[in-house]
């Protein structure tokens, strides 16, 4: 039997094993290095960031959770990112759940995000979890008018009327803008269709790679923001850690005495090497900051990016290397087919 | 009359949710409907386990292939929904501390969450998750550039995968971004494939079905097409 016959017969448990691998060692490297591979944004990222960060602080975002944990290697990346980021610029939120399990997603990010990391914001005042509602599409249809007739308590059971957060909601209408994470029905077509479409209101999308496809007609006018699948994550992911970075510098940089526009120069350069703030400092630029200033600089320019906001970048790892071995099975498939073809030999 | 009064409601329902949409003063006609279809769903949970029980009690009863997974099912589902019915384990809320069933049955620690956490969400996880192993093998036995559609299938696959990933960038990065050939790099191309050919193609299947919803719509609300009472009408 020659090589050919070999891979013609080739039992699927030496695919599932290398598969295994491909997704197992990247993990494991990733893991242990702690590196990522660097992120290009592309314009529909930078776009789903750009609606966010042009909304003025406080206002209202409607986040809809519409995913599970089978979805949630994909979607709940995007989910911390997205909520990093409208903490981060002072936004109100209001999560939602189409799906009976996306309460317990709401949960889990929640308290990674705001729990772990942005402790001051107050529930009612900052941000509010009204839960899963029954009926998909019908919830929208009926709180693009009347909010309160689907959501007249929050997911703990108190009334919105003694949230201070829901003082002026009376529809979706009120909302400055939608955020849906969406696997499937209910989910983005239906924000598409029911929500964002008639009221005319800003929409960004996270969706699983299955979907993305499907929403990619609706960009830019109905969808402002996309993110497709783990790759859209990862863009995403990068762009608001370099902005919450560069927040942070300029904040550093601007307590030290370092002034507009050189400030913001200064923070966007060093967000995107960090080693540069470093060298900065020794210059006569920076004569003018305390040497504590400059050591608080330092600090933060250098700091490690919590795990919990590398998520995305870090499943691109295994993303690579099995998106290779799949090129590379396709291809060794092919070259079996057509040599057993040529020997006149059936498959 | 079992069949004349769901036909009845389909079409006024069908007919008042249309008038709503195109008549400003019909809108609240239109909420209205919908709010009985949220009722309707929330009770479509109940009719869901009752069905459930039925056909996993009949496959028992009977002793049919894979009866065992049926009991399985039962118990897990009978196990479930007792914990988040009876609120078993849940401690009442510290703000209402004589009430017992005040406290939050998907809070932290409670049996309901236990049973999320450490049963349901590495099981979903799991299944999902499996999916790489069998793309895995259909790529290597099916993926057959068997004529010249099969071959643009398989170079745009081929696209796409580099694309999505770091090999794309890295791979085509000697292009310059600001030159006149930098459609022609791989994350760019992926872009463009997505934004223009998905687009294109998927708008006219969109509008496709939105016509075929449209008609099959218009055939239930006039009582035309009946088969979604069953009965092989």
């Amino acid at each position: 039997m020659n090589l050919i016959d070999r891979m013609a017969n080739l039992d699927r448990r030496w695919i599932f094993l290398m598969m295994g691998l491909a997704v197992g060692i990247p993990i494991i490297v990733i893991g242990i290095t702690g590196k990522t591979l660097p992120e290009e944004p592309t314009p529909l990222a930078q776009a789903a960031f750009d609606v966010l960060d042009g909304l003025e602080p406080g206002s209202r975002i409607l986040m809809a959770w519409d995913f599970d944990p089978a979805s949630e290697g994909e979607l709940g990346p995007m989910a911390t990112s997205f909520i990093r980021q409208c903490a981060q610029k002072g936004h109100r939120m209001y999560f939602i759940a189409l799906w009976p399990v996306g309460a317990q997603m709401i949960r889990s990010s929640t308290s990674r995000v705001i729990g772990g990391y942005y402790p001051d914001l107050v529930y009612g005042k900052d941000w509010v979890d009204l839960g899963f509602k029954a009926g998909n599409e019908a919830v929208i249809k009926t709180i693009v008018t009347d909010f309160a007739q689907y959501f007249p308590t929050d997911a703990r059971g108190t009334s919105v009327n003694a949230i201070p957060m829901m003082e002026g909601i009376t529809s979706l209408a009120d909302f400055d803008a939608l955020v849906n994470a969406s696997a499937g029905y209910p989910g983005s077509k239906e924000w598409v269709l029911y929500a964002a479409t008639p009221l005319k209101k800003p929409l960004i999308i996270g969706c699983t790679g299955v979907q993305a496809p499907q929403m990619y007609p609706y960009v830019p006018n109905q969808v402002q923001g996309l993110l497709g699948a783990i790759k859209g994550a990862a863009e995403y992911e990068s762009i608001v850690n370099n902005w919450v970075r560069s927040e942070q510098l300029l904040d550093a940089l601007e307590s030290g005495g370092i002034t507009e526009p050189t400030s913001s120069e200064l923070a966007a350069r060093f967000a995107a090497a960090p080693s540069e703030a470093v060298t900065w400092t020794t210059e006569a630029a920076a004569a003018s900051m305390s040497p504590e200033a400059k050591t608080k600089l330092i600090e933060l320019a250098t700091a490690p990016i919590p795990g919990i906001f590398l998520e995305a970048q870090r499943r691109m790892g295994p993303q690579l290397v099995a998106h290779l071995l799949m090129i590379g099975l396709i291809i060794a498939g092919n070259i079996v087919f057509f040599a057993t073809r040529r020997r006149g030999g059936s498959q | 009359m079992k069949r004349i009064v769901p036909l009845w409601i389909t079409a006024i329902v069908g007919l008042v949710l249309i008038v709503s949409n195109f008549l400003p003063g019909t809108r609240s006609w239109g909420e209205e409907a919908t709010t009985w279809f949220g009722i309707i769903a929330a009770v479509a949970f109940v009719l869901g386990g009752g069905s459930l029980l039925k056909v996993h009690l009949k496959k028992i009863s009977d002793r049919n292939s894979g009866w065992a997974y049926s009991m399985i099912v039962l118990g897990t589902f009978s196990a479930t929904l007792a914990i988040g019915l009876f609120k078993i384990g849940v401690a009442p809320n510290p703000s209402f501390p004589d009430v017992p069933w005040s406290g939050d049955v998907q809070g932290q620690g409670t049996p309901f969450w236990w049973v999320y956490e450490y049963v349901f969400k590495p099981l979903t996880a799991t299944m999902f998750a499996m999916l790489a192993f069998y793309i895995a093998s259909a790529a290597f036995r099916a993926f057959r550039a068997k004529n010249f559609e099969a071959v643009l299938l398989l170079g745009t696959a081929f696209i796409i995968l580099l694309g999505r990933t770091f090999a794309g960038y890295f791979m085509t990065s000697w292009i310059p971004v600001d030159g006149p050939f930098s459609g022609l790099r791989l994350e760019e191309l992926s872009v463009y494939i997505m934004q223009v050919f998905n687009t294109a193609g998927n708008r006219a299947i969109i509008i496709g079905i939105a016509l075929g919803i449209a008609g099959t719509s218009l055939k239930i609300i006039m009582g035309l097409d009946r088969s979604y009472l069953g009965g092989g009408d």
